[in-house]
């Protein structure tokens, strides 16, 4: 470990001969950023040179990391990608430089409410929108035309998505392993229902519990009967969101709820060979299911915030111009055509060029628009996991039992009275 | 830790075995005797002093953190709770349940590889041609890095990716969405890995046995099943409890497995990788310390059982009586 603290020492002070150096921690995504840190590199005239360093794959995983360095106080994490559910907690912690109001105005100009929720806490902006994603219905047309169902149609609902299925012998994907991405289902159906998880999430660890409610019934039926009918994969308690594409490309393939990757994983599949040729244009996308007819759906809300940290060198002035350059219109653009995640400003979205590589783009724009994000709370992954731990097997669940034993137990996790 | 512990005990021993000489004791040692002790006091001390640094030093700070309520994100809310989150975390199934599951994996896994683990070692012993290429074929498997041996073990029983399901016909049966299924699969990778660890430790019980005693039995007319009961395994009784403490501590503190396989779904949590989703996942260092001080209890006992109980005899493993 020694050895460790001493090499890290060495090449934090080996970099301080000539430019400064900024180092940007991101999620995996094909080397996307680190692009733009190239490009941001060279706009910057040599005032500064950022390097990437890639974090684990699994949102979970990436939080432990960040965490990790930033409660060691580490001056070597100068920028990070944060998935927008862990802003509140760091910034709580005072891991997160807040932007100062003339700063905030221009990172959240134009950028979808969510993004800036999700980015904000106790009234100010800790990180900067970068990308915003959401999910749509990514379907089989050749099945849905077998079903007789447009999932297009105004008002479709996953009842009738999972008729639909069953009817046909196909299947519905969803993430429903015990991971971050069941809570982002579980979350999206209850809001769909018009509840909340989580309510006056400012009060820490005595915020109101609250999916022990219509809501949370409703979403738990819904749970439930997937997950125990015909349409429900084979895999489903530890369906993440690649097992659900794979699932979509199978025989039985039909129906799927995922992120706007889709379009992109399976078009440069399609082309290598992956996966059969014709999938790509028998490929459909429609609005997020609604949990009932006459309301609107909620949309799960994702995406990346880039923050910078609290203990960086160069925290209030290069990071700033980095961050700033990161997240500018032109680079969500150029970042969106290079790893196809969305960009976090609506204006991107009208862009002839996107709209040519993203014939969707204008449903993801208008999702965005509209998508729930999860809890913001500091205790985030205390919410997320004591809801899984009892949410899980999807099978499992029992509408008039899961909800309020879920709630209860979010409670003593948050007062440190049960293990999760 | 046991080395440590154990040096002084085996010391012990010997003095009480030493005949005539008992009581002479200190005034026996001559000028020599003490500048070789103190070389040896002086040669072992940076070894104790590293010790002390990476593992008594992390050991009471955790003890110290396990009294307060305290997450790495919230440092200023940090209070004295006392032994609550010991109270919590013994009174919590999720607890219990890691327990048993630890248990069970423990039990199941140092049993069968004992058995296969004799065998091989047979196999080893015995070997009459090709023996380099048959004890390097059975030690590969504890070569392999044990996260890489998860992912293999993992992507083989993958509904997706594996070849399990279409070797046995079993369609789409999907290994790790249940309890039992998960368990075996971890269990069977887990005997994969460490049994050639097992079979290395009792080969060397083995080539301890004096080879005339098997001679002078089969010339009594013993079969070989009364050779093996009655003549070699009593001989190498030394080897195998090693071999059986060895794998039992480490079976205890099984996480790779579990990490990458199931990451803990389907009740397949062990304790220590409760301790790790305590301290690491929800940086609630105070419980979490308190998890790990507790699974750091049970490890000593189950050393201390072995050690005091059996009568391990540690330095048999080291080969240098």
């Amino acid at each position: 470990m020694a050895l460790a603290l001493l090499a890290t020492g060495l090449g934090a002070c080996s970099a301080e001969g000539g430019t400064p150096t900024l180092t940007w921690y991101t999620n995996p995504d094909d080397g996307g950023q680190t692009r733009l840190a190239a490009a941001c590199t060279k706009a910057s005239g040599g005032r500064y040179r950022i390097t990437t360093s890639v974090l684990p794959n699994d949102a979970t995983q990436q939080r432990e990391q960040l965490v990790r360095r930033l409660a060691a106080k580490d001056s070597g994490l100068d920028i990070m990608s944060l998935d927008p559910v862990f802003v509140a907690e760091a910034a709580a912690a005072g891991f997160l430089r807040a932007f100062p109001a003339a700063e905030a105005a221009h990172f959240t100009q134009g950028v979808f409410p969510p993004a800036v929720q999700s980015s904000t806490w106790d009234g100010r902006l800790y990180a900067a929108p970068f990308w915003a994603n959401t999910q749509l219905l990514w379907y089989r047309k050749s099945v849905a035309r077998k079903a007789g169902i447009d999932p297009n149609a105004p008002g479709f609902t996953w009842d009738r998505l999972i008729d639909a299925a069953v009817r046909t012998g196909t299947t519905v994907g969803v993430q429903g392993s015990k991971y971050e991405g069941y809570m982002v289902w579980i979350n999206a159906l209850v809001a769909s229902a018009g509840g909340r998880i989580v309510g006056g999430a400012e009060r820490g660890d005595d915020a109101s519990i609250e999916i022990d409610s219509p809501a949370g019934r409703r979403a738990a039926e819904i749970i439930s009967r997937l997950a125990r009918s015909r349409a429900a994969s084979p895999t489903l308690s530890t369906d993440i969101e690649e097992q659900a594409r794979a699932l979509l490309n199978g025989s039985r393939g039909g129906f799927m709820v995922n992120w706007g990757y889709i379009w992109r994983a399976e078009n440069g599949d399609a082309k290598d060979g992956v996966i059969a040729r014709n999938i790509p244009s028998d490929l459909g996308w429609a609005r997020y299911p609604r949990v009932s007819p006459d309301r609107d759906a909620k949309p799960p809300f994702g995406g990346i915030e880039v923050g910078i940290g609290a203990y960086g060198r160069h925290k209030d002035t290069l990071a700033v111009d980095a961050v700033r350059c990161i997240t500018s219109t032109p680079n969500m653009k150029k970042y969106m055509i290079d790893s196809g995640n969305p960009a976090a400003r609506a204006e991107v979205f009208d862009d002839p060029e996107i709209v040519r590589q993203f014939p969707m783009a204008g449903l993801i724009r208008d999702s965005i628009g509209v998508a729930a994000p999860r809890p913001i709370t500091p205790y985030y992954t205390d919410v997320s996991g004591a809801v899984q731990s009892r949410w899980h097997p999807p099978a499992s669940v029992d509408p008039n039992t899961t909800p309020g034993r879920s709630e209860s137990f979010v409670r003593r996790v948050l007062r440190d009275q049960a293990l999760l | 830790m046991t080395t440590l512990e154990s040096a002084p005990a085996a010391g012990r021993r010997a003095g009480r075995r030493g005949t005539g000489r008992r009581g002479a004791g200190r005034a026996d040692l001559s000028d020599r005797g003490r500048a070789e002790r103190r070389l040896g006091l002086l040669l072992s001390a940076p070894a104790v002093i590293v010790m002390l640094m990476v593992t008594a030093y992390p050991l009471v700070n955790a003890l110290y953190l396990s009294l307060f309520s305290y997450r790495i994100t919230a440092p200023d809310d940090r209070r004295f709770v006392g032994l609550r989150n010991y109270a919590t975390a013994l009174t919590d199934s999720l607890f219990w349940q890691d327990v048993t599951t630890t248990f069970i994996v423990t039990a199941v896994t140092v049993v069968v590889e004992l058995v296969v683990g004799f065998g091989l070692a047979m196999v080893m012993h015995r070997a009459v041609f090709a023996r380099r290429t048959v004890r390097t074929a059975i030690l590969l498997p504890y070569g392999i890095v044990t996260v890489i041996s998860a992912f293999a073990w993992r992507y083989a029983f993958d509904l997706q990716s594996g070849f399990v399901n279409t070797w046995l016909g079993l369609g789409d049966y999907a290994w790790f969405s249940g309890r039992w299924s998960s368990l075996s699969v971890i269990v069977l990778s887990e005997i994969w890995k460490t049994t050639p660890f097992v079979s290395l430790l009792l080969l060397a019980g083995l080539a301890q046995v004096p080879r005339d005693l098997g001679e002078a039995a089969t010339v009594d007319g013993a079969t070989a099943w009364q050779r093996l009961w009655r003549v070699t395994v009593p001989n190498m009784k030394a080897a195998i409890l090693v071999a059986v403490l060895f794998r039992t501590l480490d079976a205890w503190r099984i996480f790779d497995n579990v990490f990458v396989m199931t990451a803990g779904q389907q009740k397949t949590e062990t304790l220590s990788f409760l301790t790790y989703r305590q301290t690491i996942t929800r940086t609630a260092i105070g419980l979490g310390d308190a998890v790990g001080v507790l699974l750091f209890l049970s490890v000593v006992l189950i050393a201390v059982v072995f050690i005091r109980g059996f009568r391990v005899d540690l330095s048999r493993v080291r080969g240098d009586r």
